[in-house]
């Protein structure tokens, strides 16, 4: 260290772990992640792991802000090189004036390592070899070991953190004693061998609050037992697969009978998604709340189904854990792309509702109201989050229930309704909202049965061919969507501190990059009004907020511009007006990427709405 | 096709089943079937079989996929609800829906283009599951509304219209039924509702999968000399193991027969299976036994006939999943919703 300053910096740093994967060290990292939380300061840590179970590399990248930014940020200011096959290009990786902690157990030589970083060598190998005789043991202790060191180096709180470790293994009092003694071994080599705390330190603040850490997946399938889920049908597909299993976990909890200790659910893992969407529908037209959870090729698959359930007007959830595509794409890497493959899924005139979850919290309200508007609307609703929110763990707001809130089950005759002599024609348009009354089998004996199918039929449920019959059911169709407008979630709209004709639209897991990409802008003095989207079909404000922006940048995780398309399509907007901003690699989008993308295009288009001192290029250029 | 609506008029001396209801109601829709179609007596067969079991249409769900077989249940029961689902895919949809509730009948009706082919993965899986239902192959070996292409389940060397050779080896259905635990397994021929009639009553009486693959000629397609689906060939060439008779608990009498000529099994609901032998010594709580008698039969060229198979201590689905007496579809918000309460105590183990 001697070419450049050591980083300085408190509360405000990303360090990277370079693991393998099936080492053990997520528990290990995500302990980190816990007690920096525990000390009142945010952080957002994410994975980045491969398609394999064993053996290759993945990486726990933690950005702390004190600033309370929950994007990722790009960089690395610390780098955890636990894994040699990545060395080299984990050294590289390292900011100048980096840090670098290693296990220095075995020499490197000088040519492995850079003049312009601090190095920190730990023997952690042999620190293990020397106090655990497990060989299994001696693996998973060496992550906590590396924990401990780094409390001392960055001056986290050690007993805040033993604490933690107390939590994590209640009830295995061996476990609890072999990780604390880890955790103290490595947090005492440090202090002893190096001066603690590096220029990078933790200090305590209050930015946490109330808030929870958990990732979407798991939200997603609480908010499947809040909204009243009783079906799932599901074909295991990363990065989805832990929405189904948090399902079950929940379901065990707060859904078996507590006399009879049976489940008042049920869960059914198919052959393939084909079927998992084809009990959904099942379970749907029989009246039970039934969701799926997939991926982009899951979704693929489902297609013809999902134009059925559109067309024969059957309630379905599909949470759609988006990953990068086309084909088997990047299963392990996050991306929004599959927005164009879900709203208009399958072949025919059909239309789809999605909504776009920001967070866990939203995954779970979002999630859960879903049922609701998929039984109110008779039709599948899409979750739309992706893997970045899915699988990664996020500070959120805590969730919360209204105890008064019912379940909207929508228009369904009962028997009664039917004993009481009410017309019932399945496809008729009684209410002039394009909503039709639906009866579940088994409701009455002689009144009410009908005949569901993908063919055309007249109100009646009859089949048809008439043209005439097809044309009102289209027009119907149109009409129900254009009711769902006024059901989906309103979008989130976020005014700049000055007037400004800049607007920018974004949804999903883009919204944190999106916020403090806005933060940046306006240090520099050019304000953008955004808009979060959170559904489709777009409500009136979505196309109000165009209509009152010169330029509107629409900021999207995919390659083609899918929400861009379907906003022109949609809002038969000039496509000139929406410019886009695209992220694409697999990796989450960063504030700066955002930024700095909107500032070149500003450039680009001259656009003289700036303040006159504004240097749009000062702050956010890379 | 018939053009002409049976009248409505009843006459006084109708027959009435236990529940009031005449045969007419437990019809549907006037059926759009070539005239002579084996399905169309498939579906009367059905129609028989849930009057003289005094099944309430209402508690039938009636499922199909997509071809001539799937487009039956519109001409049968038609207080029942229905579901034409795609092509292949109404072993899931059946699931689904069994699921949600566990108190209705469900009756897939299927066809064998539907399930040999197209929809085999889900005929196999829904079979593998145990879904408590009635399944029902209409196998006339041809695609009949896309005009006459062989199925999975023609036989090789079997003739089509043309006078084209089916080089591909044939899919038994009802052996892949008894591979994969169908828990009752029959085979039968639309020409013979005497046959069919009791195997459909066995079949809605037991609880598991109850698979019957009925042969049923394609009179526009395959009903030449060549086809091995053909009226004439099935009728030469039906091989029956066994008679059924079923007999509910409530109406239990004693028939007699002479010594050893009968099997009697109770399923689950108390109802009786009386299986009459028929020349054979035909074991058919033997389901490897059965795998194995219809092979060495097939290969001497016969159409083995008859239930081939049952097992009536299986369990269903829902015994596997353990879910609860009450259907889940009627389970209210109070059953479903943990609660702001609980969330309180989850969010805490989560900071």
């Amino acid at each position: 260290m001697n070419t450049r300053q050591a980083i300085r910096s408190t509360n405000d740093f990303v360090i990277k772990f370079a693991n393998i994967n099936g080492s053990g060290s997520a528990s290990a990292n995500e302990l980190f992640a816990r007690a920096i939380m525990r000390m009142g300061v945010t952080v957002s840590p994410r994975n980045i792991f491969p398609s394999n179970i064993q053996g290759m590399p993945t990486w726990y990248e933690m950005r702390v802000s004190g600033e309370g930014w929950l994007a990722r940020r790009g960089g690395c200011d610390m780098m955890v090189a636990m894994n040699p096959q990545t060395w080299d290009r984990d050294v590289a990786e390292l900011a100048p004036g980096g840090y670098l902690v290693y296990d220095s157990t075995k020499m490197l030589p000088r040519s492995k390592f850079r003049d312009d970083i601090t190095v920190i060598g730990i023997p952690l190998t042999e620190m293990c070899n020397r106090d655990y005789t497990d060989v299994r043991q001696r693996q998973l202790v060496r992550n906590i070991m590396y924990v401990g060191a780094l409390v001392a180096l960055l001056d986290i709180d050690l007993a805040d953190t033993e604490r933690l470790v107390a939590e994590q293994y209640r009830g295995k009092d061996k476990l609890i004693d072999a990780n604390v003694r880890a955790l103290r071994l490595g947090h005492d080599y440090a202090r002893k061998h190096f001066s603690c705390p590096l220029g990078l330190r933790v200090e305590r603040a209050d930015a946490v609050g109330d808030r929870i850490f958990i990732d979407g997946n798991s939200a997603c399938g609480l908010g499947a037992v809040y909204g009243g889920a009783t079906v799932a049908g599901w074909y295991p597909i990363t990065p989805s697969t832990s929405v189904v299993e948090a399902f079950g976990s929940y379901c065990r909890k707060f859904r078996t009978d507590p006399d009879s200790g049976q489940a008042r659910y049920a869960i059914a893992q198919a052959e393939d998604e084909l079927a998992a969407i084809g009990m959904v529908i099942g379970a749907g037209w029989n009246g039970a709340r039934a969701f799926t959870a997939t991926s982009g090729p899951g979704i693929s698959l489902m297609q013809e189904f999902l134009g059925l359930a559109y067309f024969a007007e059957i309630p379905a959830v599909i949470y759609d854990v988006q990953r990068g595509g086309p084909s088997t794409g990047m299963p392990t890497r996050t991306q929004q792309s599959d927005l164009l493959a879900c709203a208009y899924a399958s072949h025919g005139d059909t239309r789809h509702v999605l909504l776009f979850p920001e967070d866990p919290y939203e995954c779970f309200t979002l999630g859960a109201q879903a049922f609701d508007l998929a039984e109110r609307l008779q039709t599948p609703v899409f979750v739309m989050l992706d893997l970045d929110i899915g699988m990664n763990e996020r500070l959120c707001r805590p969730f919360d229930w209204d105890d008064s809130r019912r379940y909207d089950r929508g228009k369904v005759l009962t028997h009664a309704d039917l004993e009481a002599g009410k017309e019932f024609g399945r496809y008729l348009d009684v209410d002039g909202d394009g909503i039709p009354y639906r009866t579940i089998p088994g409701t009455h004996p002689t009144k009410g049965a009908y005949f569901t199918r993908g063919t055309t039929r007249n109100p009646y449920a009859k089949y048809s061919e008439a043209g005439t019959d097809y044309v009102y059911n289209m027009e119907r169709l149109r009409r129900k969507f254009d009711t769902a407008k006024t059901l989906v979630p309103a979008p989130v709209l976020t005014k700049a501190s000055a007037p400004t004709r800049i607007g920018a639209i974004c949804y999903g897991s883009t919204n944190p990059a999106m916020a403090e990409a806005i933060a940046l802008l306006e240090d520099d003095g050019i304000h953008v009004d955004t808009l979060r989207v959170r559904a489709f079909p777009f409500s009136d404000e979505v196309m109000d907020f165009i209509a009152a922006h010169d330029h509107v940048f629409v900021v999207e995780q995919n390659e083609s511009a899918q929400l861009r398309t379907m906003l022109i399509n949609e809002g038969e907007i000039t496509p000139k007006k929406l410019v886009r901003v695209l992220h694409y690699d697999g990796t989450p989008i960063t504030a700066r990427f955002i930024a700095g993308r909107i500032a070149d295009e500003l450039v680009a288009l001259k656009v003289s709405t700036l303040e006159p001192h504004a240097n749009p290029l000062r702050k956010v250029a890379p | 096709m018939t053009y002409l609506a049976k009248p409505k008029l009843l006459r006084a001396d109708t027959p009435r089943n236990a529940l009031g209801y005449t045969r007419r109601d437990y019809e549907g829709a006037i059926s759009t079937l070539c005239a002579g179609c084996g399905h169309d007596s498939i579906s009367a067969s059905i129609v028989q079989a849930c009057f003289d079991l005094d099944i309430e249409p209402h508690k039938v769900a009636k499922l199909s996929g997509i071809g001539c077989s799937s487009k039956t249940p519109d001409y049968f029961l038609g207080n029942s609800h229905g579901f034409n689902s795609v092509h292949g895919r109404m072993p899931s949809v059946l699931t689904g829906a069994a699921l949600a509730n566990r108190n209705l009948l469900y009756l897939g009706v299927s066809g064998d283009g539907d399930s040999a082919s197209i929809g085999i993965g889900q005929f196999a899986h829904a079979m593998r599951r145990g879904v408590n239902m009635t399944y029902i192959v209409e196998n006339n070996g041809v695609y009949g509304l896309t005009k006459g292409q062989f199925s999975a389940t023609a036989d090789k060397g079997s003739k089509n219209k043309k006078g084209v050779v089916n080089a591909d080896s044939p899919i038994d259905l009802a052996a892949l039924a008894l591979q994969l635990g169908a828990t009752y397994v029959a085979r039968s021929f639309s020409g013979d509702k005497e046959q069919l009639v009791p195997l459909i009553k066995g079949a809605l009486h037991h609880r598991g999968p109850a698979f019957i693959d009925v042969i049923s000629p394609c009179v526009t397609f395959n009903n030449h000399a060549g086809s091995t689906k053909s009226y004439d060939y099935v009728r030469e060439h039906n091989a029956a193991v066994n008679r059924l008779d079923v007999i509910l608990p409530k109406a239990q009498i004693e028939a007699s027969y002479p010594p050893g000529s009968l099997r009697r099994v109770v399923q689950h609901d108390g109802s009786l299976l009386h299986l009459r032998k028929l020349g054979v010594d035909y074991d058919p709580s033997d389901r490897i036994g059965a795998m194995n008698y219809l092979q060495e039969r097939q290969a001497l060229g016969e159409i083995v006939t008859g239930l081939l198979y049952v097992d009536s201590s299986g369990e269903d689905m829902h015994a596997h999943l353990n879910t609860v007496d009450k259907p889940l579809n009627l389970l209210g918000d109070a059953y479903l919703c943990p609660g702001s309460g609980a969330l309180a105590a989850l969010n805490a183990s989560l900071r």
